[in-house]
């Protein structure tokens, strides 16, 4: 399998506080790559860094082959990386067709003169977006709400929006910041068929998640991160029997 | 009598809405409290000024100057000043104190410049018809006035609600960071808005320029003042607070001086403005606000 992010020796410090140290791995094209750890093992960090929000202090991150490091957020978006909040970020006070459309920005220029005028190629773009707007939200099921405003929408159908809205992006690589966080068992079986089903259509998925079971079941690789180190790497099975791992993460678990 | 004062007060309304506008604009997409709009708004009238003595401009191209000279004046501000302030995650005062400080260096500038003594248009560059409507003495003048504010609040108010621009723009207002990540140019669009805000606060400086046809270094305080209150009665950030604020203000600064007391207007403007607030803590338009970073 072809890889499509490569993240290289990465340390990440604010001030004297060591936040990521040495962190390498790979996330394959084409397959679901999972990232856990305790909680402030800095998994979120590396989101940040993969995004552009923030700059790695040493390292290398690359995308398709291409370094991403120094690039401002929304050219790294451009490139074809999306991402969703584990704090649901949806635009709360907008539509949520607007919601979905407001990512289609190679697709629809910022021109906002062509509505004045009534240009055809103004009129054109906006259908075309309209169109793939209501695909998506057909997609994941809530096509039939897409003119409510964003606030009514319930915990489950926010997250469900997220997705959406960073598939309108068209990336190559989706990033989900724990995406069943609140989610009820039903949900978290409905939204691992809709991640699967997101893999199959050939996007890329690294996901950080807490949820073992969920993660487990679902990744074909993972990436363990414990105090800013990867401590093991592999595939669940290989995973789950680091012996590393069980006293670093799943022990504690355990023993909880 | 109250048709003619209607006029008046519609006149300065629709001006007032449209400096808030801009003001409000800004703290809508930057969450910058910019308090060098008036000093922006004071240079957009002297700009024009000087195009049509100097140059014997006519008025529209001395406002679009204005307009030019204003917008450039606040993307200069915005990359100069904010954008360093924005880079190092500055507490919400500093920027504003800076253009406290913008303020005073253009003020103080104009009046280097300009002097401190009142200009004029000369009598010939404006508009001189008139006409009556029953007994009403309107100036074409103001007739333009009022329709040019409204042609650029609507402008504005339809970009903003139905292109993709104003999609970006309200998704920004919002969350700058998940706008960034659906590959929106938060940068370049922080640009563009201080541009644009600057532009129709120069606009309004022309406009109000023309009304009284009185300019002086000066006049970017007492407008700055009222544009903040409209902005606060309006609900800070909102594009509709903005023009229905601005109109209550005009409408409550003439209809008392022209009743009440003409020296104590803006006394009681303001009075009904602290009234307004108690019952309405937000403003008009006014939500709690809570913008994550």
């Amino acid at each position: 399998m072809s890889k499509l992010l490569s993240i290289r020796n990465v340390g990440k410090s604010f001030g004297g506080l060591h936040v990521l140290h040495d962190v390498s791995f790979e996330v394959p094209a084409g397959s679901i790559y999972g990232l856990i750890g305790p909680n402030g093992a800095g998994k979120t960090t590396v989101f940040n860094l993969v995004t552009g929000l923030l700059p790695p202090s040493a390292g290398a991150i690359e995308f398709q082959g291409e370094s991403l490091v120094g690039l401002p957020p929304h050219k790294i978006t451009h490139r074809g990386v999306a991402r969703t909040f584990q704090n649901i970020r949806i635009f709360k006070e907008m539509s949520i067709l607007e919601n979905v459309m407001v990512g289609m920005h190679d697709h629809l220029a910022y021109g906002g003169l062509g509505l004045f005028f009534n240009t055809p190629a103004y009129k054109a773009a906006e259908r075309r977006a309209r169109e793939r707007a209501f695909e998506l939200l057909t997609w994941v099921g809530l096509a039939h709400k897409a003119e409510l405003v964003a606030d009514n929408l319930s915990y489950g159908d926010q997250r469900k929006l997220e997705f959406a809205r960073a598939l309108a992006t068209e990336p190559k690589l989706l990033l989900l910041d724990e995406p069943v966080a609140g989610m009820n068992p039903s949900e978290k079986t409905a939204l691992m068929e809709e991640i699967r089903n997101i893999r199959d259509r050939g996007y890329g998925v690294f996901m950080i998640e807490h949820d073992m079971r969920f993660v487990m079941g679902l990744c074909d690789r993972i990436a363990v991160l414990n105090f800013g180190r990867i401590i093991a790497e592999g595939t669940p099975e290989e995973v789950r029997s680091n012996p590393e791992v069980i006293e670093a993460y799943l022990g504690k678990e355990e023993a909880a | 009598m109250l048709e003619q004062q209607l006029l008046n007060a519609l006149t300065l309304g629709s001006v007032y809405a449209l400096f808030a506008l801009g003001f409000t604009l800004v703290f809508g997409v930057l969450a910058v409290i910019n308090l060098s709009h008036g000093a922006v708004f004071m240079v957009g009238s002297y700009v024009a000024l000087a195009l049509v003595t100097q140059l014997d401009a006519p008025l529209w191209a001395a406002m679009l100057g204005a307009a030019l000279a204003s917008g450039g004046l606040g993307l200069l501000v915005d990359v100069l000043i904010l954008k360093p302030l924005r880079v190092r995650n500055a507490p919400h005062l500093i920027p504003m104190i800076a253009t406290i400080g913008v303020a005073i260096m253009v003020t103080s500038s104009s009046q280097g410049l300009f002097g401190a003594e009142i200009r004029r248009f000369p009598e010939e560059t404006l508009p001189a018809a008139d006409f009556m409507v029953g007994a009403v003495h309107v100036r074409v003048l103001e007739i333009a006035i009022v329709a040019i504010a409204f042609l650029l609040m609507a402008v504005l108010f339809i970009t903003l609600k139905r292109t993709q621009l104003g999609r970006a723009l309200r998704a920004i207002a919002e969350s700058p960071k998940a706008a960034y990540l659906m590959g929106i140019n938060v940068e370049g669009l922080f640009h563009v808005t201080s541009f644009v805000a600057a532009a129709l606060g120069g606009i309004a400086g022309v406009l109000i320029g023309l009304d009284f046809n009185a300019i002086t270094p000066q006049m970017g305080q007492p407008i700055l003042h009222k544009g903040i209150a409209v902005i606060i009665l309006g609900g800070m950030g909102d594009i509709r607070g903005a023009l229905i604020g601005g109109l209550f203000l005009g409408f409550a600064e003439v209809i008392s001086k022209a009743y009440l007391s003409s020296q104590m207007g803006d006394a009681v403007a303001f009075g009904l403005l602290f009234l307004i607030l108690l019952v309405r803590p937000s403003g008009l338009f006014g939500r709690v606000l809570e913008r994550k970073a």
